[in-house]
């Protein structure tokens, strides 16, 4: 594909993380900060490559604390920023993410995940972060996170992150694994014209600096970015719509924590996306997402072919969780079979989720780190129907 | 009657006066230092970005400067300042910033950016202390201080930040204290006609817990302590190595022209 274009619509033969990067440049990305790691590196080098181009920044930082600062940065001047990394790499990143959720700084931070903990090995998928973009950072806040299945989702959904970002100016994460990542598959990119663009709204220019309530919005503050005379005051301490800090009264940090939380739960229906087939007469489901998710519907497809009465959910928004519409698709079946790349991270979720109406029970991979091999899922789907 | 007005008080953001610093902080004649320099280039305050971390020079610019403020986490401020540079080269960012946030916690953001030869102003104000904790030792405290967290005295050597700043490739560097505020605005007028990476190291009093804990005495004595064992450039070059012991050299201390980076 031509190297100077923010997009090249046609059919591509392309590896999750090229098209994750493809999306981000398509949403309109011109600003990334990053440091190597594996399996995500393969995100920076064509940032790195594509983004002088079209006259983006590309900066390879001396560490992912700096990497996450630096895109915050950016993204205070008005630029798109992102940053992309692993599991090692959001460990270090997530006191700068808290910081973006309490500035209400528009980023996107991509997490190809590779298994843990520690150094674990890098270059195998794992789903071992889910919890930890939810709340690694200290102090209560709301995250966004979509988990994308395929290289195709791996640009649609990076497309999707900016767009939330954007619209609801907070850090949105991509959480891919090693295999998404390094897979190479179709992605179809289509016309510049289809792909949907959602920017920040800025405060109007010539009115009185100092009148610009640029924070703590439910519906979402105008943001005031730097060099448009806003004199913004952006600060990670506690501060009112203003941006005024207020360090010493404790009802100013309650407004504060709950404004931030409920500008996103309360745009939650709109952030939530699920696919699901066969739920309606299905007595085992299998829950999962990813590259799980879609080995998932296979494996349900697989057991519909062989009679079995089985479907599948596959949340794509992980975070805000999908209780109410899991709890709806789900709530019939006599068993709900968690698949997850990890020891039960949103199982709890899932089942708190679906207390009191139905199980569910997970279900690992038999070997941490490999894909669901069907007749090990197909074993524990027959199980429960005997 | 007229009410006198201080001449920078049109660079304050409006009620925002009074400043939180101790009694005897150096923190407030930084702040005038720095204005007073950008007054004297007849800059416009909106045409900056003032970058700031945790800690209490942290707080010189914000929220006190009429502009745009990145008021970050601990340690990250050139980091941030880092994404503005690059994203908008017609910023004019600044770093304001302690000791201890740019130089401990953030050491590494600083010898990087120095390295990368960014387009940016970094003014560390050097209490030797960590103030706004409550006096616990910095990599800037003298070997031998005694403060909270060294209470038989710091064993440890201490940086010499300008020394550290220039290996690391700034091509702009100077140390004055803050019984040199003349020389301050100067230096940070010289700094902001530099293109490149400036790096001014303040040495500034903290006599509530710094002079308290090391005996050096109030905010008075310590500035006697700065003006009488700083040397500028000029006479330390007709001295011996062991005259020059103890003291701090002062004045425009690396000035290379070179171009930052991106614009060669």
């Amino acid at each position: 594909m031509p190297e100077t274009a923010a997009v090249t619509p046609g059919r591509f033969f392309m590896q999750g993380n090229e098209a994750c990067a493809e999306g981000a440049l398509a949403a309109g990305c011109r600003f990334f900060a990053g440091y190597p790691i594996t399996p995500a590196t393969e995100i920076a080098e064509r940032m790195a490559q594509r983004l002088p181009d079209m006259e983006g920044v590309f900066i390879q930082m001396e560490d992912e604390i700096s990497s996450m600062a630096a895109i915050i940065g950016a993204a205070w001047t008005g630029s798109l920023s992102m940053t992309a990394t692993s599991g090692p790499g959001i460990s270090l990143m997530l006191e700068n993410i808290g910081y973006a959720v309490g500035t209400e700084t528009p980023c996107v931070v991509i997490d190809v995940q590779r298994g843990g903990p520690t150094t674990g090995i890098p270059a195998v998928p794992s789903q071992g972060d889910m919890v930890q973009v939810r709340r690694g950072s200290h102090g209560d806040y709301e995250a966004i996170a979509f988990a994308p299945c395929s290289a195709q989702e791996m640009f649609d959904l990076t497309v999707l992150a900016f767009n939330t970002a954007e619209r609801l100016r907070t850090p949105v994460f991509i959480l891919g694994d090693a295999a998404i990542g390094h897979m190479r598959e179709p992605v179809v990119i289509p016309p510049e014209a289809e792909i949907p663009r959602v920017r920040r709204i800025l405060p109007e220019t010539g009115g009185d600096p100092f009148a610009i309530q640029g924070f703590l919005d439910e519906d979402v503050a105008p943001m005031p970015v730097f060099g448009h005379g806003f004199k913004s005051h952006v600060t990670g301490s506690c501060h009112d719509g203003f941006g005024m800090r207020n360090v010493v009264d404790a009802t100013a940090l309650d407004h504060f924590v709950r404004t931030l939380t409920n500008k996103i739960t309360k745009h939650r229906d709109s952030l939530i996306h699920m696919e699901s087939e066969s739920t309606d007469d299905a007595e085992v489901l299998l829950l999962g997402y990813g590259l799980v998710g879609r080995a998932a519907l296979a494996i349900s497809r697989q057991a519909r072919s062989e009679g079995l009465p089985v479907g599948c959910v596959r949340p794509i928004t992980v975070w805000p969780f999908a209780d109410a519409e899991i709890r709806a698709l789900c709530g019939k079946a006599r068993r709900v079979l968690v698949m997850e790349n990890n020891l039960g991270q949103m199982l709890p979720y899932v089942q708190a989720a679906l207390a009191g109406i139905t199980t569910a029970e997970p279900l690992p991979p038999r070997i941490l780190g490999s894909l669901h091999h069907p007749d090990h899922v197909l074993e524990a789907i027959r199980e429960v129907l005997s | 009657m007229s009410t006198a007005v201080h001449p920078m008080a049109k660079y304050l953001r409006p009620g925002k006066e009074l400043t939180t610093a101790c009694p005897g902080c150096g923190d407030g004649q930084i702040a005038h230092s720095i204005l007073r320099a950008i007054d004297q280039l007849e800059l416009e305050l909106d045409d900056f970005v003032f970058v700031c971390g945790i800690g209490c020079a942290g707080w010189i610019p914000s929220p006190y400067f009429a502009a745009d403020t990145l008021h970050t986490t601990h340690g990250r401020p050139i980091a941030f300042a880092t994404g503005v540079a690059l994203a908008a080269p017609d910023r004019r960012v600044m770093v304001v910033s302690g000791d201890g946030d740019l130089t401990a916690i953030g050491g590494n953001h600083l010898i990087h950016a120095a390295r990368r030869n960014l387009d940016m102003t970094v003014i560390c104000v050097n209490n030797r202390i960590y103030g706004m904790t409550g006096g616990q030792v910095a990599p800037t405290t003298p070997q031998g201080v005694r403060t909270v967290t060294t209470p038989g005295g710091n064993p440890e050597g201490s940086f010499d930040l300008c020394k550290l700043a220039e290996a690391a490739g700034a091509t702009h560097v100077a140390r004055w204290t803050t019984a040199h505020l003349r020389q301050i605005t100067r230096a940070v007028i010289q700094a902001l006609e530099h293109r490149g990476f400036s790096f001014i190291e303040i040495l500034s009093q903290c006599p509530v817990q710094y002079g308290k804990l090391s005996r050096e005495g109030g905010a008075v004595a310590t500035l006697d302590h700065f003006r009488d064992n700083s040397i500028t450039l000029r006479r330390a070059e007709n001295l011996a190595p062991e005259e020059l012991e103890g003291r701090w050299l002062v004045g425009e201390l690396v000035e290379a022209s070179s171009d930052a980076e991106g614009e060669s």
